[in-house]
């Protein structure tokens, strides 16, 4: 359980013991929940989290999860609150009382829904949403029994996102049945085992059309084995279809799905080369020497974790290298013709004597992303030790001594946890391609304006339509750098400000003779109550992917003439400082806003009269897209 | 084991369960007799336990174990 997390320090006791007593007490846990724990500790450490206070502290962030369902569900709050630690989350539980989750979701005075959660996690039985089918159901029979309990779902699923406005993560069913007739039980449409199949299947389905996120237990209990996730002894105990052993990792299922909702998830794929890419050294062992590809079962399992790397890579993940070598071997091995990574597909190649702390620092920055968007793989135990002392906001999995295992390692931690997949996932690594050859023509270009000029740039833009939700909310909740608000939201909430009246939206995409850059920025301009003809700047992103191209300008000349044809004469807005957002610190001062005041959080508000605004000049041209 | 060896195995995993380093576990222990070991920390006992000495108690006997030296009896006769 938990195998890619380090090994529990001998001294856990001592160290929750002290943790718990020091002023940097969260800190501390924190470090603690990073490591492998067992059914025992985590009980240990939820206790020493102690209840979560409403205001997030320093570097952490608070969400309330409901948890709702038709078993005993108690025994799972310290594998989610210790998960959620473990990605700097303070989670908040409300646990619904055993059976109730109907009368939770739909009675407007339900506890749960004075909790005001963030997220509901729906944990049901199989036998509970289908009520007891007939065996011999005909086919249409068994499809209609599957469908009424989707729509039953799909009913609770509307009021928690419509009414409590909750992001819905839905656990899929665990088959916990026993055969009745065999193999034949796969052919026979009442059979429990494929009306349970024939539920996770509609469940996909449904979850697709709404927008609900899937905690898939379903594939887990099939890869640990039903076993380890279902006790028929605490079925009958205490009616938990959870094992209680697996909670630890039902927690971190839970909670990385939380994380990638909030943009939380890793980024960035670093690797070591020899004995992780490859088998041997290059250096020592020649280029003919390594051990890789077809022809040896250990070159397999090399081959596997780099045609695993391109699977990634493919749905988004940035790859890169870190090793300690020669740069012209590194280098000279992508030429290896069973190398299955082409030099091509890694966007940041170091290979040096140096520091790998210091090395992963220098990628995080050609990157532009933090520290605590990589993860970072290496067979080395030394090296991964030093990471984790130097960059522990660096996810360094512990990789097992058998290659064979690489891969298994790396999927079951759950770096790179999606909760979507959009077109800029899918084009990323041609981005980044085209990213090389814009920073060459930069290069080679006389001056900035000579590079913009030759960019051939043009800002396709428009109202936020239900296509660009998901990269909306993707961009809104990733975004640190160019985000002067930092305010965080989900799919639901952004849907409502589309809806919202007075509320205007608006995205910027941005194309140029190297490829089109897609859906860069997004800005959310609300009502400001009593000044019917202002509205403020809650909430504008931009990717830092195209910082220095005047895209800022151009959506500022965008937003003044969109809000001047809505009857709006002012346009107000917030800086809040972050450790991250310093390049936004002046961003309205440079567009022509005044200053108008110093806030509490060290933030300071900016004001702009339109009828004074001089449309910036730029480099790029303007396409306004048919909404 | 020795009956000793399996009641300071129990005794550490309840003190963890429960965080309270003043309880000693004997024979003639009733779970009553232990503040705080209410019915969810009893099947957190019984699943650590079955965890850390690999045993797997019968469904009756997890209801019916009256004192402690019933626990020990009857993980002696899964481990000898």
């Amino acid at each position: 359980m938990l195998q890619w997390l380090p090994p529990l320090p001998s001294n856990f006791r001592d160290a929750l013991r002290a943790a718990t007593e020091a002023p940097d007490r969260l800190e501390r846990l924190a470090s603690l929940s990073g490591h492998r724990l067992g059914f025992l500790e985590t009980i240990q450490l939820d206790r020493a989290i102690g209840p979560i206070e409403a205001e997030a502290r320093p570097g952490f962030a608070v969400v309330r999860l409901a948890v709702a369902g038709s078993a005993t569900l108690d025994h799972l709050v310290p594998g989610i609150r210790v998960a959620g630690l473990r990605r700097r989350l303070l989670i908040d539980l409300n646990v619904g009382a055993y059976g109730q989750y109907r009368a939770e979701l739909i009675d407007p005075n339900a506890r749960l829904r004075a909790f005001r959660p963030k997220a509901i996690l729906l944990s049901l039985t199989a036998q509970d949403v289908l009520g007891s089918v007939p065996l011999g159901v005909s086919v249409e029979d068994a499809r209609a029994a599957v469908n009424r309990a989707i729509e039953d779902l799909r009913g609770l699923w509307r009021k928690a996102r419509g009414e409590i406005g909750a992001t819905v993560l839905q656990q899929t069913f665990i088959d916990t049945t026993h055969p009745v007739f065999g193999g034949h039980d796969r052919i026979v449409p009442g059979a429990p085992t494929r009306l349970i199949a024939h539920l996770n299947d509609a469940i996909s389905e449904a979850a697709a059309a709404d927008g609900v996120l899937i905690v898939d237990a379903a594939r887990w209990s099939a890869r640990d084995g039903l076993d380890s996730w279902f006790d028929i002894a605490r079925w009958l105990q205490a009616k938990q279809e959870i094992a209680p052993q697996v909670a630890p990792l039902y927690g971190d299922l839970v909670v990385r799905i939380l994380a990638a909702e909030r943009g939380l998830s890793r980024k960035c794929l670093v690797l070591d080369l020899d004995n992780t890419l490859w088998g041997g050294t290059a250096g020592d062992d020649g280029l003919e020497g390594i051990v890789l590809g077809q022809g040896s079962a250990a070159g397999e399992a090399h081959l596997a974790l780099q045609l695993y790397a391109k699977q990634l890579r493919e749905r988004g993940v940035i790859l890169a290298v870190c090793s300690k070598n020669d740069p012209a071997i590194a280098e000279a091995a992508f030429s290896h013709p069973e190398m299955a990574l082409k030099r091509s597909d890694i966007t940041a190649f170091i290979a040096n004597w140096n520091d790998k702390a210091d090395n992963l620092r220098i990628i995080a920055n050609q990157l532009n992303v933090g520290v605590d968007s990589l993860v970072f793989v290496d067979d080395n135990p030394v090296e991964r030790a030093r990471i984790r002392e130097a960059l522990p906001a660096v996810a360094v999995p512990e990789m097992p001594e058998d290659p064979a295992q690489y891969v298994r390692c790396l999927a079951d931690a759950g770096y790179f946890e999606a909760v979507g997949f959009t077109l800029e996932d899918r084009e990323r690594a041609a981005q980044y391609s085209a990213d090389a050859e814009r920073n060459a023509l930069q290069t080679h270009s006389g001056s900035i304006g000579d590079f913009l000029a030759g960019l051939g740039m043009s800002v396709r833009f428009g109202r936020i339509t239900k296509l660009d939700l998901p990269r909306v909310t993707q961009l809104i909740n990733k975004t640190n750098q160019f985000n002067p608000t930092t305010r965080r939201y989900t799919q639901d909430e952004i849907t409502r400000f589309v809806d919202e009246l007075g509320c205007i939206t608006l995205r910027f995409r941005l194309v140029d003779r190297f490829g089109d850059n897609g859906l860069v920025s997004a800005m959310i301009l609300r009502s400001v109550e009593g000044e019917p003809d202002a509205r403020e700047i809650d909430c504008w992103v931009m990717s830092c992917r195209v910082f220095g191209r005047e895209l800022e300008h151009e959506a500022m000349n965008i937003a003044v003439e969109v809000a001047r044809c809505a009857g709006v004469r002012k346009l107000q807005a917030d800086y809040a400082p972050t450790a991250k957002n310093g390049v936004v610190a002046d961003l309205y001062g440079r567009l022509g806003f005044s200053r108008i005041l110093d806030l509490s959080n060290g933030g300071t508000r900016w004001s702009l009269t339109l009828d004074s605004y001089a449309p910036a000049q730029t480099h790029i041209t303007r396409v306004e897209d048919e909404t | 084991m020795s009956e000793q060896e399996i009641l300071d195995r129990l005794t550490l995993i309840l003190r963890d369960l429960l965080d309270d380093d003043s309880i000693v576990l004997t024979t003639e222990t009733r779970r009553e007799d232990v503040p705080n070991w209410d019915s969810f920390n009893y099947v957190n006992f019984i699943v650590a336990t079955e965890m850390q000495l690999g045993v797997k108690f019968k469904i009756g006997e997890i209801e019916s174990f009256e004192k402690v030296g019933a626990i020990v009896k009857s993980i002696q006769a899964m481990i000898g």
